[in-house]
Order: C-alpha cells, then structure tokens, then sequence
C-alpha cells in the first residue's frame, strides 16, 4: 500500500420500496449525491466500481451520468457485492492507479424471503425441494445453539428489535420508521423458532454510492474527509457452519467473520476496545448478538448484559446499527454492506442529527456477513 | 411405504434398517450427501449411523418458495441438525415431534418418512427411551 485512502463523499437513495423506480436508477440518485457531498462532478471520478445482486449491472449507470469513458467495473459478489467494491476501489488508489474512484452498491427485491436455486450454490434438487433451503433457517438454526450453549433469552432477541426500530424512527434513510414494542415483537408470529417476524429483515431496495480519494486529492479539495483505516474481506475457513449446509464439520472450525474481523483489526494497528460506533450484520436479532461476540466485542454469553444494560444503545459504551440496521432499513443485497460504511461516514463526520453519537466517535467499525459463508469488514478512523 | 420412491437416488441405503449414505474424503473427513460430478471420484461412501443426538433444531413457520415442492395445502415442519458422533452433523427434517419437546443433545434416531403422496425422504425422530 503507497498511501492513505479515504472516503470524501457519500450518497445513500432511501431504503424500503420505491415503486416506479429502478433499483439502477435508485443507485445513479446515490452517485449523484456522493459527488455532490464530495464537491466534484462525474468527469472527476478516475474509476468506478458497482453492482447490484438482482437489478442488473452497474456500469449502465454512464448513459444517466455521462459516457466519460471511465473504466466501469461490474462486481456480482452476492452479500459481499458492495463490500467488494469497495475493496476495488480502496485498492486502485492505494496501488496509485488513480486519485479518485466511486463504489456503489444498489439493488432491488421481489417482496418475501429469498429464494435460491440449489444448482446455483452446487447442492442437489432435492434440498430446495425438500424445503430446507433458506437462509431464515440457517439463522434460527445457528441462534438456537447459540442461546443453549450461552445463556442468550428470548428477551435478549427482542431487545435487538426494539433498539433497531427505535434507531430506524431517527434515521431519514430507513424504511421502518416507527417503533415496535418488546411485548409486539415476543408475540408476533413465529417465522423460525426462536425469531419471530419483528426479528428479521425482510428484502429491500435501496442504493449507497461512496467516493473514495487519495490524501493528496483530499488535501487539494480540503475535503471533510474519513480515512479508511482497513478493508478486510474473506471466504469460509474449513469446518465453519454456513447457510445453506447439508452438512457440518463434527470437528467445528474457524468462521467468516471472526478471520476478516481479525485481519481488519491488524490492518488497521487497532483493537475492539478502540472501536466508537458499529454497523453489525443483522439479518435477524439473533446475528447481531452472535457477531458482537465473533468481531470481538464480548465474550459469548456477556450480549445478555449489554443488552439489558443498553450499552449497545446510541448513547452507550458501544453504539451498534446506529440506522437500524438491516431490521429497520431492509436488506438490499448490493447495497447493504455499503449502507453500513455509509452511516459509519456519517457519524464520524458528527452529521448524525438526532440519531448522532455522542462525544465525536473516531473509529467506526462495519461488518457484513452472507452467504455462501463471507465476510467483509471496514474500519474508518476520523 | 414400498409405494414411494426416494425423493432422490442415493441418499440411504436399501435394506431393513436404512442408514444415511455419507462421503469421506482423502483426509478422514465426513459429508454429506455424497458429492455428484468430479468430486464424487475423491470420496469413498460411507454408511452413516442411525443414531445420534440433536445439535440445534427450528421450526418452518411459512411455506418456502420454489423450488420447495411438498404437499399442498403447507404444513409447518420441523428440521434441525444432528451430530452421528464420530462421523458428521447433518440437516435433516425432525418427525413425531413437538417444539416443547425438543432439547439440543437430546437421542435421535434415522427414519425414511413419506414427503408426499408419492416420495419419501429421510428424517430423524426422538428416541423413546424405554
């Protein structure tokens, strides 16, 4: 790496459902306002990387932003599609292959759980047929242990929900933005036992577009600027549990997150204890209490305290999904994980407004998990 | 249940007490099921264990999507995993069962049910203890 790279500009198209338009065009509305944030025009932008999982490729994007003849590369990396463009992106400065690059990420999904082909994730007919191919299961399946063998509570479930709606009402790019109370969310249908229907995310729309530059273009602009302490992105190390398994390891092994966690954290020449403000994966309650524990942040079992204690709250020790987070923003594959290292430029930035943490976060940490068992992880320092 | 055929070919044995058809690869490791295509020349099949103990369990609320193709109308099911000790923890749909009546390390047991009219699949049951 020859040099520092930072994020000087970020654009975010609301979460939710906006019928009428293209999950493309929801994206080119995020890169207009990122480079507006960041005080340049399109011309200025020396690469780009972007991509969607279900609404087409990104580089069309050109024929609304100008056919500058930028090089425009298409990324389709499921869950990790946005984290990988960011990684590009980062990348191509740092190698001094430009000043200025974009990542974008957007996406837009038919409503109701997603539905997977076995031959795309080369498994047999019969485990789509047979009904235990979704990815809902997998978390049900994975938190269910995890509450037996560590003391997790159903409670401790729903107070996940509950803080994210509570983020989600102060938060303009949500898609939820009322609240719901622990008693609605304990008692509402079962979708996978132990998580009810409060307790996951449901598929989304949405887009997050981020310029990212060198220090010396950030010194040429005087941009207000986040740098890009790491960007760690990583397959499934042997034995781990992942969605989408006929079978484990009885020998268990490593995990997705906990191996990028760690190599973002020695990239970076920081620990846990110096994070300020998190963005976790959480597909449902029960991720974001497992991730705590496989990013480092608590020891198995100690998420029952943080919760109960609110220390993963706005105003606590260690504010986590300060947006709401895939619970209140909708998970949009594409634009997900950009969604995250967005709200993180935000809060570094102290533009937060009502949902801003308080006493100047430094360090923002963001994490996105899926499937078939990846993980990326990007911490920025102000 | 001599009037349903298997959901899919090779997934159990044929005989009296069928047991789940495994692969181990060159380093000892277990999977399942067995792999098709390339893969399938670097495993040897290996005749799983009936009998194991429940490693986590969920239940299916919401009828799943396509390709899911049980009988109409949907009916809740319970699937899980269960550790065959030694060999591999599978997936697998849990019978004769109750949400209530579930523990994780509880004894299971292998069981070929009927999937719909005219498949069967595989699953496991808990284990009455006499």
């Amino acid at each position: 790496m020859t040099d520092d790279v930072y994020i000087i500009g970020a654009g975010i198209h609301p979460f939710g459902r906006t019928d009428g338009r293209s999950g493309r065009d929801q994206g080119v509305v995020a890169v207009r306002q990122a480079l507006t944030d960041a005080g340049i025009a399109w011309p200025d932008v020396e690469f780009a990387y972007g991509g969607s999982a279900a609404a087409g490729s990104a580089d069309i994007m050109v024929n609304e932003l100008g056919l500058t003849s930028v090089p425009f590369i298409n990324v389709a990396n499921g869950c990790a599609t946005g984290g990988s463009a960011l990684t590009a992106a980062r990348n191509a400065i740092a190698a001094g292959a430009c000043d200025i690059a974009l990542a974008v990420g957007f996406d837009k999904h038919p409503r109701g759980a997603f539905n997977a082909k076995p031959s795309d994730y080369g498994l047999p007919e019969w485990y789509g047929e047979t009904g235990m191919m979704l990815t809902t299961q997998f978390f049900a399946l994975k938190i269910q242990r995890y509450m037996a063998l560590h003391g997790i509570s159903r409670r401790t479930l729903g107070l996940v929900a509950e803080k994210a709606f509570r983020n989600g009402t102060l938060c303009d790019h949500a898609w939820r933005r009322s609240p719901v109370d622990l008693d609605t969310i304990l008692n509402a249908p079962m979708v996978n036992d132990p998580l009810t229907k409060y307790m996951f995310c449901s598929p989304a729309e949405g887009a997050v577009a981020l310029v990212l530059a060198s220090a010396k273009k950030v010194r040429e602009l005087g941009s207000d600027a986040v740098r890009i302490a790491s960007v760690a992105f990583r397959t499934r190390p042997e034995g781990s549990f992942e969605v989408f398994a006929p079978s484990i390891s009885v020998g268990g092994g490593g995990k997705p997150t906990e191996v990028a966690s760690r190599a973002a954290f020695e990239m970076a020449g920081i620990g846990p204890e110096d994070v300020s403000v998190a963005q976790l994966q959480d597909t449902e309650s029960g991720a974001e209490i497992m991730h705590m524990a496989e990013n480092g942040f608590c020891a198995d079992g100690e998420q029952e305290q943080w919760l109960a204690e609110g220390w993963s709250e706005i105003g606590g020790k260690m504010p986590i999904n300060t947006d709401g987070g895939c619970l209140a923003c909708g998970e949009p594959i594409g634009a997900s994980g950009l969604r995250q290292v967005y709200e993180n430029t935000v809060q570094l930035r102290g533009r937060g407004g009502e949902r801003q943490v308080p006493n100047g976060p430094k360090v923002g940490y963001s994490h996105v998990y899926g499937a078939p068992g990846l993980s990326a992880v990007a911490i920025l320092e102000r | 249940m001599s009037a349903l055929t298997p959901i899919a070919p090779g997934l159990w044995t044929d005989e009296a007490e069928p047991r789940l058809i495994g692969a181990r690869r060159a380093d000892g490791e277990i999977v399942f099921p067995m792999p098709d295509g390339d893969a399938a020349a670097l495993v040897e099949p290996v005749a799983l264990a009936r009998r194991g103990t429940l490693w986590s369990w969920t239940t299916q609320g919401f009828e799943p999507k396509e390709p899911y193709s049980g009988p109409q109308p949907f009916q809740p099911f319970l699937i899980g995993y269960v550790e065959l000790p030694g060999e591999v923890i599978v997936e697998t749909r849990i019978v004769d069962a109750a949400p209530a009546d579930l523990t994780i390390g509880m004894p299971m047991i292998f069981a070929v049910v009927a999937f719909d009219a005219e498949r069967s699949t595989y699953a496991f049951r808990p284990e009455r203890q006499p």
